[in-house]
């Protein structure tokens, strides 16, 4: 185990060029990056959104794994279905090797539409490896907010205006909606930190039974940065707390990354379009709600790793 | 061959247990629950080897059984009423990537208001779906053709529903002759599919995106599919009939030789219309019943062939359809017939709504306002039976 | 030139895609406006920060090191020059044709 990059980079990329996310799309880094760890027998569901539309476009397709796409909120249940198919199948020995089963959604389809098929799934124990691509939005359609979506965050239909200062709902945590499931392994991770995000897929991988990652990946269409900095703004998410790098390996909390030098939330927001009516008048009091929820957070899932739990 | 007394439920579950499907993927709902019970026993005494999936939703029924599929596997599911209609967005999916997939359908209506016994709204509310549809009248039928089905599917990329009539033949025994297990195995034979998704060495892409340049020719190529169904499902009854003696057809003719009025309609009732045109052909009078099998594809020529001497039609729907005009079967007999050059008279009716009970009377009425008709009456081109003023 | 698109008889059944990665033969490189990654290869230590980070595989590396830019896939994100930590990478201006 270990994540050797000059090793990985001597075999092929099973999510591949010419797919037609926008130039500095943080959901690719991630689907790029997991597939460089799952290897060639994998096979991925996905649900409907972004990262399907740009990789499938008929006849072309970004991927060199086996791939079904069915619809937005089945992804899933889809892999369900290819695993019972896989275990009946070996059994009768008409398949023989080892395969790897991806499930990938974007946070419109997993945190929403898709809890239920995802839940169901996760309950009912299928050998498989859930990847949410966080976004915090539905970008798809045009940046809607979603279950995912941050307080205070502006979207198109959570939009700032005069009365209203853009989302007026924290997002769910869906990380540990996940490890309340009780499933072997339930991790956050970031495109910031691939050498973290990559050994949690080698490890999730490793591990029989379902398992859940959920992955920040920024969109510089929807968040309003420049598209150089897709990542840089993952890592400030990370810095700040905002996101924070831990994973639940059989109900065990474990940080996986305690920054060294923590940055006020502020700073992260500053940079993203979707919070600028934060730091007009009497708004700036959201900033100061974020920053102590934030700490509030980290607070408690430091007793959690503390504790043992 | 052996003899059993079955209910619908209990016979398409057996099918199901001779057929030993790769994957099932089944919810629970009034009244094809028992499918689902009789068949996970099956699973827990060994007597399969399906992978069973007790999912969360009809949805996620359809959404692991269409995968399955994609994966090369042999997949079936049960379900009724509400279920298939939380399934309809993953019927299309099916059909569109064109994967054999069976469902054992038991035929109940629609909420609101919520009501657990028998009409077709459910299946007609997917007729659109590009599954084939089969409706049986008893439980033998049922059971015939759910295992009809499975090879139908696979000869033919698309996927079918067997649809059984709630309670009416779901709950109530019948005498059935079961064929032997190895029978049906060889009838059905090995399950091959020319892709999967589980063939790592030969990476497909399921389910692309199929803009404006492609999506218009998938689709003509899976309507086609279906225009093409028919000979299948003529062939592999034709196979089923030759070897276990019981042979279908896409329609099935009662005493419609000679017969100048007629009834067409699909599923249980046709027990009842057989009674009924019996006792009218002893009085002399020359009646006749179409029952119509397969809805999708939908038999033009047979029909229109079935149908061709009758001047007088009845068209019984145990749906609505609520367009404003014609109950769906309505409609097809009548467009069918349209390019014949006899140009009989057809009406529609709709009854049974609900279960609501229908009577060897209500069918006498349809015969007995088509006499009148004959002698000149004029009557409304839309009724309804046994419904209260 | 555009080859003249298939009939419905020609297609494979249920839409399916049979060559895996055909997206290669979709050109995204004329995506870039107007700037363009370098490499200065006597910086670089060959760390491969800037191809794990690319998300369009558009920096080639063969036997562990880095040799530059795939243009016809690299969409100018700048990605690349943000992440490499001993500054190897720029962005230049593309001459116009
Ligand atoms: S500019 Fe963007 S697309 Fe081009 S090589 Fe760098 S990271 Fe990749
Ligand atoms: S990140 Fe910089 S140093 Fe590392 S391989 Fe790329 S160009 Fe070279």
């Amino acid at each position: 185990m270990g994540i050797n990059l000059k090793e990985l980079s001597k075999q092929e990329d099973f999510f591949t060029s010419g797919h037609r996310a926008c130039a500095g799309c943080g959901p690719a880094i991630a689907l790029r990056q997991a597939l460089l760890v799952a290897g060639k027998d994998t096979v991925v569901s996905f649900s409907t959104g972004c990262m399907e539309v740009v990789s499938t476009i008929f006849p072309y397709t970004a991927w060199k794994v086996p791939y079904i796409h069915s619809l937005f909120e089945n992804s899933a249940a889809t892999m369900s279905g290819v695993e019972a198919a896989y275990n009946a199948l070996k059994r009768k020995g008409k398949i023989k090797k080892d395969i790897n089963l991806i499930a990938f959604g974007g946070d419109g389809g997993t945190y929403d539409i898709g809890l239920q098929a995802l839940s169901g799934a996760m309950e009912r124990g299928h050998n498989m490896l859930y990847i949410c691509y966080d976004n915090q939005a539905y970008m798809n359609t045009g940046i809607q907010r979603s279950g995912a979506t941050p307080y205070g965050a502006s979207t198109t239909t959570s939009p700032s205006g005069k009365v209203i200062p853009g989302k007026t709902r924290r997002r769910k945590d869906l990380t540990e909606i996940m490890a309340a499931h009780n499933i072997p392994y339930a991790a956050q991770a970031s495109i910031s930190d691939w050498r973290d995000y990559m050994t949690k897929v080698e490890k999730a991988r490793s591990i029989k039974g379902p398992k859940f990652i959920v992955v920040f990946a920024p969109c510089q269409l929807g968040w309003y940065y420049k598209k150089e900095d897709t990542i840089k703004i993952a890592d400030m998410a990370v810095k700040s707390r905002f996101w924070p790098l831990y994973e639940v390996e059989n109900g065990v909390h474990k940080i996986t990354k305690d920054p060294k030098k923590v940055i006020p939330v502020e700073d992260w927001l500053k940079l993203q379009g979707r919070f600028r009516h934060l730091f007009k008048g009497e708004n700036k009091k959201i900033i100061e709600e974020i920053q102590r929820e934030v700490d509030m957070r980290w607070e408690r899932l430091k007793k959690l790793e503390e504790a043992g739990l | 061959m052996k003899v059993a007394a079955k209910t619908a439920n209990e016979a398409m579950a057996e099918a199901m247990r001779q057929i030993n499907p790769d994957v099932v993927a089944a919810y629970p709902i009034t009244p094809s629950t028992e499918i689902v019970q009789i068949f996970s026993q099956f699973v827990a005494d060994g007597l399969v080897d399906t992978e069973f999936v007790p999912v969360e939703s009809e949805h996620s029924a359809a959404s692991a059984c269409t995968a399955a599929a994609a994966a090369g596997a042999r997949v079936m599911t049960a379900t009724a009423s509400q279920g298939l209609a939380l399934m309809n967005e993953v019927l299309f999916v099916t059909a569109g990537l064109r994967l054999p997939m069976v469902i054992c359908e038991i035929a109940r209506t629609l909420s609101a208001p919520i009501n657990i016994h028998c009409d077709h709204s459910d299946t007609m509310d997917q007729r659109d779906t590009g599954w084939m549809q089969f409706y049986a009248e008893d439980s033998q039928e049922a059971y015939d053709l759910v295992i009809q089905a499975v090879k139908i599917t696979e000869e033919a990329f698309l996927p079918a529903m067997v649809s059984a009539d709630a309670f009416i033949l779901s709950h109530s025994l019948q005498r059935i002759e079961m064929l032997d297990d190895k029978d049906v195995q060889n009838f059905i034979g090995e399950h091959k599919t020319p892709f999967s998704i589980l063939d790592t060495d030969k990476p497909i892409t399921v389910g692309p995106l199929d803009l404006q340049d492609y999506y218009f020719e998938h689709k003509r190529s899976e309507a086609q599919a279906m225009r093409d169904a028919g000979k299948v499902i003529e062939k592999v009854f034709s196979d089923f009939g030759k070897k276990f003696g019981r042979k279908y057809n896409l329609i099935e003719e009662y005493k419609m030789k000679d017969a100048k009025r007629a009834i067409v309609l699909m599923g249980s009732t046709a027990g009842t219309a057989k009674e009924v045109v019996d006792t009218l052909r002893a009085d002399g009078e020359k009646v006749g019943l179409v029952k119509v099998f397969a809805f999708r594809p939908w038999p033009t020529e047979e029909v229109n062939q079935a149908l061709k001497n009758a001047e007088y039609i009845g068209v019984m729907d145990r749906a609505e359809g609520m367009s404003g005009f014609g109950a769906p079967l309505f409609t097809e007999i009548r467009s069918s017939l349209y390019d014949e050059n006899k140009n009989p008279d057809i009406y529609g009716y709709v009854y049974g709504l609900g279960g609501r009970d229908t009577t060897p009377g209500d069918i006498k009425k349809v015969f007995d306002d088509l006499k009148k008709v004959e002698n000149g009456k004029k009557l409304d081109r839309n009724n309804y039976l046994g419904v209260r003023e | 030139m555009a080859k003249k698109k298939e009939g419905w008889k020609e297609l494979p059944i249920g839409a399916i895609i049979v060559e895996p990665g055909s997206s290669r033969k979709f050109k995204t490189g004329d995506w870039r406006e107007g700037k363009k990654p370098v490499v200065d290869k006597d910086k670089c230590t060959n760390c491969l920060f800037c191809w794990i980070s690319c998300p369009d595989s558009a920096i080639i590396v063969k036997d562990g090191e880095m040799k530059g830019f795939n243009l016809d896939y690299c969409k100018g994100c700048g990605i690349c020059f943000t992440q490499c930590p001993v500054n190897a990478i720029e962005m230049v201006d593309e001459e116009k044709e």
